[in-house]
């Protein structure tokens, strides 16, 4: 039996990018992890009893809404330009024939 | 099974949380704060170069040298540092020594503090209100549901973990296992006995 192979940090892409995200933002010194470790404490301990977490999708939900937040106060990321991204990356998945590869066309360079 | 490619004309479209994470990293980007490729490098070392290995590898020296033992009880930050097991989450790290006496149980009661340098990422379950709401209140029924029973006599001592310090159970070694090299233990230390959910040799 090998340990490496029951060793799974990750269930799904989103949950890494958003863990990595968290730590790549603390390590270049826009927070530090204290502060978030004190926000994302704070929402699991006051997130009603229909947020209840029993997989790792729970989890990183809580943790999404609480680092968009985080990001709002910390690094004056604003919800309205977050909602427009969302959006701009809504369209774009809906646009793109099925195969291609997906892009927000006011970012990618080529 | 036949699937009808045809009716997606355009590309599947991502949950919500998928599609809110992206929108996070694209503000992100466009304002300068992160590396897309500092992302991936994060994954990737807690994918492929950090994990509950780190932690068998210190453990397993413990058991097999009584001087190793007890410099790392003493004072683990040293012992860490010199093979390279810092990191972040690890900062500061205490090891607690299961004996007949004691069994030690580890839990993050307010989030999900753990010592990503030695285990990596917890488990799901680590993770779960269940376990963090529960093992508090019950240890021994929750050590019974994770296939561990205790003698009567051993005291179950439970640690709650914070952002400033993180635990790691430095589990008993069973007699049919003391004929165990380094690289033979390191294969049966498993990361739940080193959150004392497990005992070393049972099979969670």
């Amino acid at each position: 039996m090998s340990l490496r192979a029951e060793y799974r940090p990750f269930h799904e892409p989103w949950h890494a990018q958003i863990f990595a995200l968290t730590v790549h933002l603390n390590e270049q010194g826009h927070f530090n992890w204290k502060d978030w470790s004190k926000a994302f404490s704070g929402a699991l301990s006051s997130k009603g009893s229909k947020d209840l977490i029993i997989n790792d999708d729970d989890y990183y939900v809580i943790w999404l809404r609480t680092l968009e937040k985080f990001l709002v106060e910390t690094v004056k990321i604003q919800s309205d330009e977050i909602t427009q991204y969302f959006q701009d990356w809504q369209s774009a998945f809906l646009n793109t024939p099925h195969g291609q590869p997906v892009k927000l066309k006011n970012l990618s360079p080529d | 099974m036949s699937h009808d490619v045809e009716k997606h004309s355009h590309s599947l479209l991502p949950s919500d949380p998928e599609l809110k994470v992206k929108a996070l990293e694209t503000a992100l980007v466009k304002r300068g704060l992160i590396d897309p490729a500092a992302l991936d490098e994060i994954i990737d070392t807690y994918q492929n170069k950090i994990g509950p290995k780190n932690g068998a590898k210190i453990i397993a020296k413990a058991l097999l040298d009584k001087n190793f033992k007890k410099a790392l009880i003493d004072d683990p930050m040293q012992i860490l540092e010199k093979h390279g097991f810092l990191g972040r989450q690890g900062e500061h790290v205490k090891v607690v020594e299961n004996t007949p006496k004691i069994h030690n149980i580890v839990v993050c009661t307010l989030c999900s503090c753990y010592p990503w340098p030695l285990l990596g990422i917890p488990p799901t379950w680590y993770k779960s209100d269940e376990y963090r709401s529960r093992v508090v209140r019950e240890p021994r029924k929750c050590l019974s549901e994770f296939g561990v029973t205790l003698p009567k006599n051993t005291k179950v001592r439970v640690w709650d973990s914070t952002a400033e310090i993180r635990y790691l159970v430095l589990p008993i070694l069973p007699d049919k296992y003391k004929d165990f090299d380094e690289e033979q233990l390191i294969e049966i230390i498993s990361r739940d006995a080193m959150i004392g959910t497990a005992l070393i040799g049972s099979s969670s």
